[in-house]
């Protein structure tokens, strides 16, 4: 049964890892397209056309691949997860649904028309289109935060007579307060990986001395957005995700932090290694007081440590918790400082020129993906060791007839998949990139003005 | 109220088996019908706008059915573990395939995806084909309300089923028959020349094997669910949805030989909303029968609060609404037949 679960959970956690790879991409480049499209609508200039549809190349791949690796995701809720699912279907299957019935249909059926659509559609109907688009995908990541949401922190339920959990507030579940913090936190992150992918492939042009025109409105939107997006990543939402977590989960602050003793001025760990079984912390380098500062605002209060709550109702991977939450912390300070620099040189007239920054550039591409799944993972193994935060036991949620040998033929199965897929991902993504954004004759398949096009007979 | 959700679940579930139904049964019928590169896109562009939409529909009826029936959901899942992943890596592959295909133009790209597109197609099919068996012939459910059904037994309908037996398996092959002819019928509705045509010979040979199958599958399955001889003699007026079948299944022929390809598309799907519709009313009340009837989840016992299904109605209703509004406009963006003009996308040769 052990062994199942673990299965379990390392199924869960590799196919969904693997899938937000794509989604982070797609709603933050969405938006990023959206600009695009108002600026050719507002200048007339076709030149920010054909960037958008460059964009809606690489949109194209990423979002097959989120559709493709997505469908597991809803799936495994039943086939791995079924009691939990038995439990608490009918609260989460709302959201799930909804994520379905609301933007699923909407995202799907406005990418065609973006995609295949743009001679016929007009320019307003081509911008309405990407609009869409944009839209039902930030539906949808609403949809999903309000889930997990819920799992940090059940609201708006009553528990059933034979130990079912049933809705009992609608606005409750998807108005939570948790969800709306962990929403604008998520958004944010997505919007720097398209960022910070928009302004790194911009500045690869521009380093390469080719589509240099491309390469600054690239990285000069990259940037802007990037920059603004960096700094309200640490405040208001992570500040207040923080506080919500420090309510809520104290024992997920204390683990995330590598507070194993109860302080008065807790000290903010920057490095250090936690010693779970000594219950300390090795090479700590600290800032003394600070935790407890921005917790409570005050540089003596009282922050409970580890030592406070009893041992089974600690996250079961505290080393693997604490990483990611300073990983997730230390990469969004580099990205603000790498923003804003970059917008000071922007001001100074000075970006395109300076070779240094514009390698920074393209070499952080990979950074925000590393820091949203850290992100992630900090909120769910800080969730541990409840799969609804004191409600129900990660161990009591698993499939009871799926044993492990079945599991793990699965895990390895997507395993394998996944490799070839992220393979073909990264090639067709290149390609993309090394065609670049000036019509060329007879190099790209699939511009999407010339793709195959449905049309009329008559 | 259980009983609206089971009939909007149903209502969901037939919606994807004629949108995706017609997508599947084209790619299945990819290789035959499509032989050059023109021609395969001429089939890909067919479906290319609207696959990712119709695929929809699985999830969507997937999530109702989850926030409806939880239990049905959590049991079915996981009883059908492997069959379903096995689902899940079909699909991958054949949304990879549509979508990757045409991205390169290579003698060793196309026709790798156009095979993948092909066979992941018919497994499909197939598949759902057989998921569709499996439940009308009842699963090995016990008191706790699950089960674990390996893929295969020793193929025959006693205590001990596997997922594949030779009933599920009958009715693996009817799917695909009928989805070959539902595809076939959509391909040439939508397209022009020689693949049209071919499409057309290839719905009319699929239309004999459909009769053969039906005739036979319906005989089996009256014997194998008791249930279903039941519904339909305590409620005659049921039998309005085998004669709808029956209907479309002539309908078909008819239109097939005055050469109207609309009309013979929508008689399909007539045959289609038909066949299901006769398992869903002969299957109700339970949603998932079991070997021994005793454990069989109904709509009772497998649904979930009443306060949430109230509320599901309200959303669910202006989702459809909106969603039928995407589906009208999509479709009637990219109504016609295809046309594919080699120079328009591919400057250089």
């Amino acid at each position: 049964m052990e062994q199942a679960l673990e299965a379990h959970r390392l199924h869960f956690a590799f196919t969904i890892t693997f899938h937000y790879i794509f989604p982070q991409l797609t709603m933050g480049l969405a938006l990023l397209i959206v600009y695009l499209k108002t600026k050719a609508l507002r200048t007339g200039d076709e030149h920010y056309n054909r960037a958008a549809r460059f964009w809606a190349r690489i949109f194209g791949i990423n979002f097959a691949l989120g559709v493709v690796t997505g469908i597991p995701m809803e799936f495994q809720f039943g086939t791995n997860w079924a009691e939990f699912s038995k439990t608490a279907g009918g609260v989460i299957g709302q959201t799930l649904a909804m994520e379905g019935v609301f933007s699923f249909f909407l995202e799907s059926s406005f990418l065609g028309l973006f995609l295949f659509g743009e001679k016929k559609l007009g320019r307003i109907g081509h911008w309405c289109a990407a609009f869409l688009v944009f839209l039902g995908s930030w539906l949808s990541g609403y949809f999903i935060v309000a889930t997990d949401a819920w799992m940090q922190h059940p609201v708006g339920y009553s528990i059933g007579p034979r130990g079912e959990i049933f809705l009992s507030s609608f606005w409750g579940l998807l108005l939570n307060p948790w969800a709306l913090a962990q929403y604008a936190h998520t958004m944010l992150g997505a919007v720097q990986t398209g960022c910070f992918v928009m302004a790194g492939i911009g500045a690869f042009y521009l380093l390469t001395k080719r589509d240099e025109a491309y390469g600054r409105t690239f990285v000069r939107a990259g940037v802007i957005v990037g920059a603004i997006a960096a700094c309200l990543q640490l405040f208001p939402t992570g500040d207040i995700q923080g506080k919500q977590i420090s309510q809520n989960q104290p024992a997920t602050l204390a683990a995330m932090e590598g507070l194993f003793e109860t302080q008065e001025g807790a000290p903010l760990v920057i490095l250090g290694q936690p010693d779970v079984q000594h219950r300390r912390l090795d090479n700590p380098l600290e800032v003394p007081k600070m935790l407890s500062f921005l917790t409570y605002k005050k540089w003596a209060a009282n922050v409970k440590g580890l030592d406070n709550f009893p041992q089974d109702q600690w996250p079961d991977q505290i080393a693997l918790l604490y990483y990611s939450y300073h990983v997730m912390v230390g990469l969004g300070t580099v990205f603000i400082a790498v923003m804003v620099l970059a917008v000071f040189l922007l001001w100074r007239r000075k970006l395109y020129e300076s070779r240094w920054m514009l390698w920074l550039l393209m070499i952080s591409i990979p950074l925000p993906y590393i820091a949203n799944t850290a992100g992630w993972m900090t909120a769910e193994l800080g969730r541990q060791p409840w799969l609804i935060y004191g409600l129900m036991r990660t161990a009591h949620g698993v499939s009871p007839r799926v044993g492990a040998g079945n599991v793990m033929f699965t895990l390895i199965g997507f395993m394998g998949m996944y490799t070839v897929l992220a393979i073909l991902f990264l090639f067709l993504v290149w390609r993309e990139i090394e065609i670049g954004p000036e019509p060329r004759s007879g190099k790209s398949r699939v511009l999407p003005e010339d793709a195959i096009e449905p049309s009329t007979a008559d | 109220m259980e009983t609206i959700w089971f009939c909007l679940v149903a209502l969901m579930i037939a919606l994807y088996v004629l949108l995706d139904g017609f997508d599947l049964g084209a790619g299945a019928i990819h290789l035959l019908v499509a032989k050059t590169d023109q021609e395969r896109r001429q089939v890909l562009a067919s479906i290319g706008p609207v696959w990712d939409g119709n695929e929809v529909w699985l999830l969507a009826a997937g999530g109702t059915l989850y926030f409806a029936f939880p239990v049905l959901y959590a049991s079915g899942f996981s009883g059908f573990y492997l069959p379903l992943m096995m689902v899940l890596w079909l699909l991958i592959l054949r949304g990879t395939s549509i979508e990757f295909r045409n991205h390169i133009k290579s003698a060793v790209w196309d026709p790798l995806w156009d095979f993948l597109f092909c066979s992941s197609s018919l497994l499909l099919a197939v598949f759902f084909g057989a998921a569709l068996g499996n439940i009308v012939r009842g699963v090995p459910l016990d008191a706790t309300g699950y089960f674990f059904e390996p893929l295969w037994t020793n193929f025959r309908l006693g205590d001990e089923t596997g997922i594949l037996d030779w009933y599920t398996i009958l009715v693996g092959v009817l799917a695909l028959a009928a989805l070959v002819m539902h595809g076939s019928l959509w391909v040439q509705w939508k397209t022009a020349g020689p693949v049209s045509e071919r499409s057309a010979r290839l719905a009319g040979h699929s239309w004999w094997a459909i009769v053969v199958g039906t005739a036979v599958v319906s005989a089996a399955t009256f014997q194998i669910q008791p249930q279903i001889n039941a519904n339909f003699k305590a409620w005659p007026w049921g039998f309005i949805f085998p004669a709808l079948a029956v209907a479309g299944l002539a309908g078909v022929k008819y239109a097939l030989a005055k050469r109207d390809q609309r009309k013979a598309f929508l008689a399909s799907c007539a045959y289609l909303t038909g066949m299901l519709a006769s398992v869903v009313f002969g299957v109700y009340p339970m949603v998932l029968p079991a070997r021994h009837p005793e454990y069989s989840l109904t709509v009772l016992s497998a649904k979930a609060g009443l306060y949430g299904l109230q509320i599901g109605l309200i959303w669910w209703a202006i989702g459809m609404v909106l969603a039928a509004g995407y589906f009208t406009y999509l479709y009637r963006s990219f109504a016609g037949k295809v046309a594919v003009d080699t120079n328009s996308h591919d400057p250089s040769e």
